[in-house]
């Protein structure tokens, strides 16, 4: 019997060894020779492999860096949105060079038309895709340029940070969107833009990308953009741009002066986490649901925020 | 004002439904219960209420509280699921082995696949074999077949199945002639029409082929997967027993005794687990007689048949990828 | 005693036939008071607007010009005054550019235009002749493709036509405006099939009609004898017949490689009515602006056939046919198997529309979605030898490049894989969207 185990024991250790020199000398022969800067750099990556630099996860962007910093000696072009400008600093402190801050970005809806504002007019029935729905028809309530609600850029989405609010039927982006842009490809009809989170996280925009005339457009919506150009007769910083009926505010140029807001007749312009105004809105004749500050609380007091 | 529905084509539908394919097949398996009844009494209907009771019941309790899905116990698979694990088990088995083996079929085969359409593996030979080899004792003392109105039978008489006689002649060295002579071996008509011991499915051929015919007929299989099981483990038996009487049993031996015929009929066809194309299904059907009738021929066990649809199952990817069908427009050779 | 009917190998279903209206003799449909004609009625390039707001026209006259290679004129259908020039709503189920024309009662044919009734059998005019008047009368494919006819008569360098295959098949459930036209327009038919005939210069043409219109096969054939070169072929019923691959493969027994067109095979395809309107064109010099449409559905009270002006509102000949249906769910531009639905009664007939078929309430919605249990059904059924489910489960996973390879590119539209799938998968949504996706790779590439 002893015999045996000792036979076993000499055979296997024996034969894992060889295994064991040989797997050495294989890996030492085909080792890929890396920068090992990429290691580095790669670590204080978020790691969150999205594709939201444009690259096919973390690793490459990795590559990217490393290669750009040695090529180039700079890393102009290159950007982590869901770390920012923490990360971007990291990164070219390891390859010795310097990043521009850049203004964080986040995903904005450019669509208000709930089911109150644009309600159904045709029921449709078929898998829950916005890319089906838009080959199929113009959309529930009738507008071609409006949100269909069912969910492409819910799905997209790696963070969690956009969801269908089930009442209105249009999808809200949460704190936790890094820009990204997977909803903004995701979206068949280019509703869904990256802009700048702005100062103390207040930004305006015009919460529509109709092109067709005023009348069409708002009689299959209540709040839908009419091209009437009131707001960019009233801008004083020219940030307001009109083209095909449709109003488009420059989010550089805009300087949150909110004049825009209370021009607007349909409701059109949106305002995100500003004080509530003392003064009454407009109102018009319909029920209007204009989309109200976000879920992040803000200090209420009378600042004047220009 | 008519709210209209919009949809993409085509705006009509065919007859078809899972439900239909289910309860289809839940009546090609009556003549088999009948039968079974017939030969097993209320032990056959006992098996048959807890198989099919635990098994919709643990997809019931899966799907409400573990998956927190839509429920669907009444699409008919858990029922096809629980007659066919009940035709593989002997009529005496404990009732909660037949438990185990129902959770093991829908909890561990079907339901942590995915459910319906997701599972890899014939969801009741799952159960079979693992009731098998986890208490070999109770699954291989089978009850002799006592019909309902025979006369001086007693209860608790267990016995050995036509290919367990087989297989134990052989390991002894008996001729096949000294085999068949056997008094435990049953003779060719019982054979034929179940007045033998065995699991409950594995009695009556002819139930079982009415149940396959009506199932052809509705077009819920293919004849191919049946047809070419049975042919190859009767070629194979056959070329064997031609070079060598003595050794080798004839080949109708193989098609009446043990679950070829349940196999073949009921269990390869599983949708699920089976290849998509018809030539897929050819080559599956051949390797699935080639395995059983070389287990039974050679192997431990003296009946191959549901390792062989497993061992085929895991073959299926594979046929699936290699073998596509004959598309339009495209010269013979390529894909 | 009956040789069993030719029909195509792989795949196929039988939907109900439904053919409600085969009865039903064509009815003129009065003119609405205002017609919206889309500018896109025409697979290809949408034609260049020709009028503007406030211009009278005729009926007949000009009023959009195809400019590209694939492309089709465009001609007025009433007489009238052109009130506006915009965008509106047609079964797409968008807003396209249309012109809108305040219809006046009377027609006022321009100029040049033979409208009389009697039949005109002598064909005078030359092969070039016959393709540029299908060309200037704005013909396109009658069957619902809306291809433009004089572009498939223009042979390519190197190929040559041997057989034309006229479709007489029919294959969808509930349309009937074929089987009317065949019944109706029989001798016009025939004399068209000659002219394309001559277009294309073959000597045999195919003229494929499906078992279940005995009445129109058995007058086709007393009627083809005084015509030489024309052979009535009856086929087995089955769905889609109508394919030109399939139909092809029916009648001649010839298989169209896949990615290639019908000319590889020598033949060139045609509908009836094209035929029809062919003939029209060029033996009485009238452009395309009528052609026969089927109102039916189960509730419908009147299933008929109008021979309906393009650019009438489908509400127009629903009140013709005595009105939309109380429980009407949803109104269809064509068949059932690969119509549109469309969203409003106020959607123009255009050239494409063979039918309008109205569903109840009760049968408009699909049943419920369950997980695919492989029963290969789809696999069986479809006529190119694809396998849908895999099709569809790679298109909802992205993998575009992978579905090519699958062949997705091959897939005809029929719906039979969705029509049978007992899961009631959306098999044939994500076929056209993988088939789109794969269609924009395929340019990107290029």
């Amino acid at each position: 019997m002893n015999e045996v185990i000792l036979f076993a024991l000499l055979t296997l250790g024996l034969l894992g060894t060889v295994a064991a020199v040989i797997l050495y000398f294989v890996a030492q022969k085909f080792k890929v020779i890396e920068d090992p800067k990429i290691d580095l750099v790669d670590d204080v990556l978020p790691k969150a492999n999205c594709g939201g630099c444009g690259f096919p996860g973390c690793r490459a962007f990795a590559e990217a860096l490393v290669k750009s910093a040695n090529v180039n000696h700079s890393l102009e072009g290159l950007n982590c949105p869901v770390g920012g400008n923490d990360t971007m600093k990291s990164a070219a402190a390891i390859l010795g060079l310097e990043v521009e801050e850049k203004d964080p970005l986040i995903a904005v809806i450019r669509c208000n038309g709930s089911k109150v504002n644009s309600p159904a007019k045709i029921d449709y029935d078929g898998p829950s895709t916005c890319a089906f729905a838009h080959n199929l028809y113009a959309g529930e309530g009738g507008c071609p340029f409006g949100c269909l609600g069912l969910g492409d850029c819910v799905v997209s989405c790696d963070f969690d940070a956009i969801h269908i609010n089930p009442e209105t039927g249009l999808p809200e982006v949460n704190e936790k969107c890094v820009a990204c842009g997977a909803c903004v490809k995701a979206c068949p009809r280019s509703i869904i833009e990256l802009r700048p989170k702005g100062k103390k996280d207040r930004r305006i925009f015009v919460s529509c990308i109709n092109q067709e005339k005023g009348g069409v457009a708002k009689k299959n919506c209540a709040v839908a953009c009419i091209g009437c150009s009131k707001c960019f007769k009233v801008c004083p910083f020219d940030a307001i741009t009109m083209n095909n009926n449709l109003a488009y505010i420059d989010p550089i140029k805009c300087k949150l002066c909110r004049k825009c807001v209370t021009e607007c007749p349909t409701n059109a312009i949106h305002e995100i986490n500003f004080p509530v105004r003392k003064v009454k809105t407009e109102t018009s004749e319909e029920t209007v649901e204009t989309k109200k500050t976000m879920a992040v609380s803000h200090d209420n007091s009378n600042e004047n925020p220009a | 004002m008519n709210q209209f529905t919009i949809s993409g084509s085509p705006h009509v539908h065919g007859e078809e439904s899972v439900s239909k394919i289910m309860y289809t097949v839940v009546l090609a398996l009556v003549p088999a219960v009948l039968v079974s009844t017939y030969f097993f009494g209320l032990d056959a209907v006992r098996v048959l209420l807890i198989a099919v009771i635990s098994c919709m019941f643990f997809e019931w309790v899966i799907q409400k509280y573990i998956i927190k899905g839509p429920v669907t116990i009444t699409d008919g698979s858990a029922m096809v699921a629980g007659l066919l694990l009940a035709f593989n088990v002997p009529a005496n088995l404990p009732w909660w082995i037949i438990v185990i083996g129902a959770l093991v079929t829908i909890g561990i085969a079907k339901m942590s696949f995915g459910g319906l359409g997701r599972n890899p593996f014939n969801p009741a030979l799952v159960g079979r074999v693992f009731m098998l080899i986890s208490f070999p004792v109770q699954m291989t003392s089978w009850p002799v077949a006592k019909p309902l109105f025979a006369e001086g039978l007693t209860d608790a008489i267990t016995g050995p199945t036509a290919l367990g006689i087989l297989k134990e002649g052989v390991s002894a060295g008996k001729t096949i002639d000294q085999i068949m002579a056997d008094p435990a071996m049953p003779n060719y008509i019982d054979r034929l029409t179940g007045n033998m011991s065995g699991s409950l499915g594995e009695m009556s051929a002819i139930a079982l082929i009415i149940g396959g015919l009506f199932m052809i007929i509705r077009k819920v299989i293919d004849w191919q997967v049946p047809f070419s099981i049975i042919f190859t483990v009767f070629a194979f038996a056959g070329i064997f027993h031609l070079v060598d009487p003595s050794m080798y049993v004839e080949p109708t031996f193989h098609l009446f005794a043990g679950g070829l015929m349940l196999g073949a009929i009921f269990m390869a066809t599983d949708m699920v687990s089976s290849p998509m194309t018809i030539s897929g299904k050819w080559v599956y059907g051949i390797g699935i007689g080639l395995i059983t009738i070389i287990i039974r021929l050679w192997g431990a066990y003296p009946e191959g048949i549901s390792f062989a649809i497993l061992i085929m199952n895991a073959f299926v990817p594979l046929i699936n990828n290699s073998l596509k069908p004959k598309r339009f427009g495209v010269k013979a050779v390529s894909k | 005693m009956m040789k069993s009917l030719k029909t195509f190998k792989i795949g196929g279903v039988h939907p109900e036939e439904n053919k409600r209206s085969a009865n039903a003799p064509i009815q003129i449909l009065p003119f609405p008071k205002q017609a919206i004609i889309p500018l896109g009625q025409n697979l290809g390039a949408p034609s260049k607007l020709l009028v503007k707001r406030g211009d009278e026209v005729k009926t007949g006259q000009l009023i959009g010009s195809g400019e590209s290679f694939i492309s089709a004129n465009l001609h007025s259908p009433f007489t009238g005054k052109v009130s506006k020039v915009d965008d509106f709503l047609d079964s797409s189920g968008y807003r396209r550019p249309a012109i809108v024309i305040d219809v006046q009662e009377e027609d006022i044919w321009e100029d040049g235009i033979d409208t009389s009734a009697a039949i005109k059998r002598e064909i005078t005019a030359d092969r070039q002749t016959i393709i540029d008047t299908i060309k200037s009368c704005g013909i396109v494919g009658l069957g619902g493709a809306t291809f433009p006819t004089h572009v498939k008569l223009m042979v390519p360098d190197g190929k040559k036509a041997e057989f034309l295959i006229i479709n007489g098949v029919e294959c969808e459930p509930y349309l009937t405006s074929d089987h009317r036209l065949m019944l109706e327009k029989g001798e016009e038919m025939l004399i068209g099939i000659q002219i394309l005939m001559k277009a294309l210069n073959v000597e045999k043409a195919i003229v494929g009609i499906e078992n279940n219109k005995p009445d129109a096969i058995n007058h086709l054939t007393e009627l083809a004898k005084s015509f030489d070169g024309i052979q009535i072929q009856a086929l087995k019923v089955k769905y889609p017949q109508g394919g030109e691959k399939q139909l092809i493969k029916a009648t001649l027994n010839r298989e169209v490689p896949s990615g290639k067109l019908p000319i590889e095979v020598g033949c060139v395809v045609s509908n009836v009515g094209t035929a029809v309107a062919v003939y029209e064109a060029v033996q009485k010099n009238k452009p395309l602006i009528e052609r026969v449409v089927t109102v039916t559905g189960k509730a419908v009270k009147k299933p008929s056939n109008f021979m309906v002006r393009v650019g009438t509102p489908v509400q127009q000949l629903l009140d013709a046919a005595e009105g939309l249906p109380e429980n009407t769910g949803k109104i269809i531009n064509g068949g059932p198997m690969m119509g549109k639905a469309i969203t409003s009664t106020e959607v123009p007939v255009v050239k494409g529309t063979s039918g309008i078929l109205l569903m109840k309430t009760e049968e408009s919605r699909r049943k419920t979605l369950v997980n695919c249990i492989r029963c290969s059904k789809c696999t069986t059924v479809c006529p190119m030898g694809l396998e849908p489910f895999l099709l569809g489960k790679l298109v909802k996973m992205e993998r575009y490049e992978d579905s090519m390879k699958e062949r997705i590119m091959d897939c005809i539209e029929c719906g039979s894989c969705h029509f049978t799938c007992p899961s009631s998968l959306p098999l044939l949504d994500y076929l056209r969207l993988g088939k789109q996706r794969a269609g924009q790779i395929i340019r990107s590439r290029k």
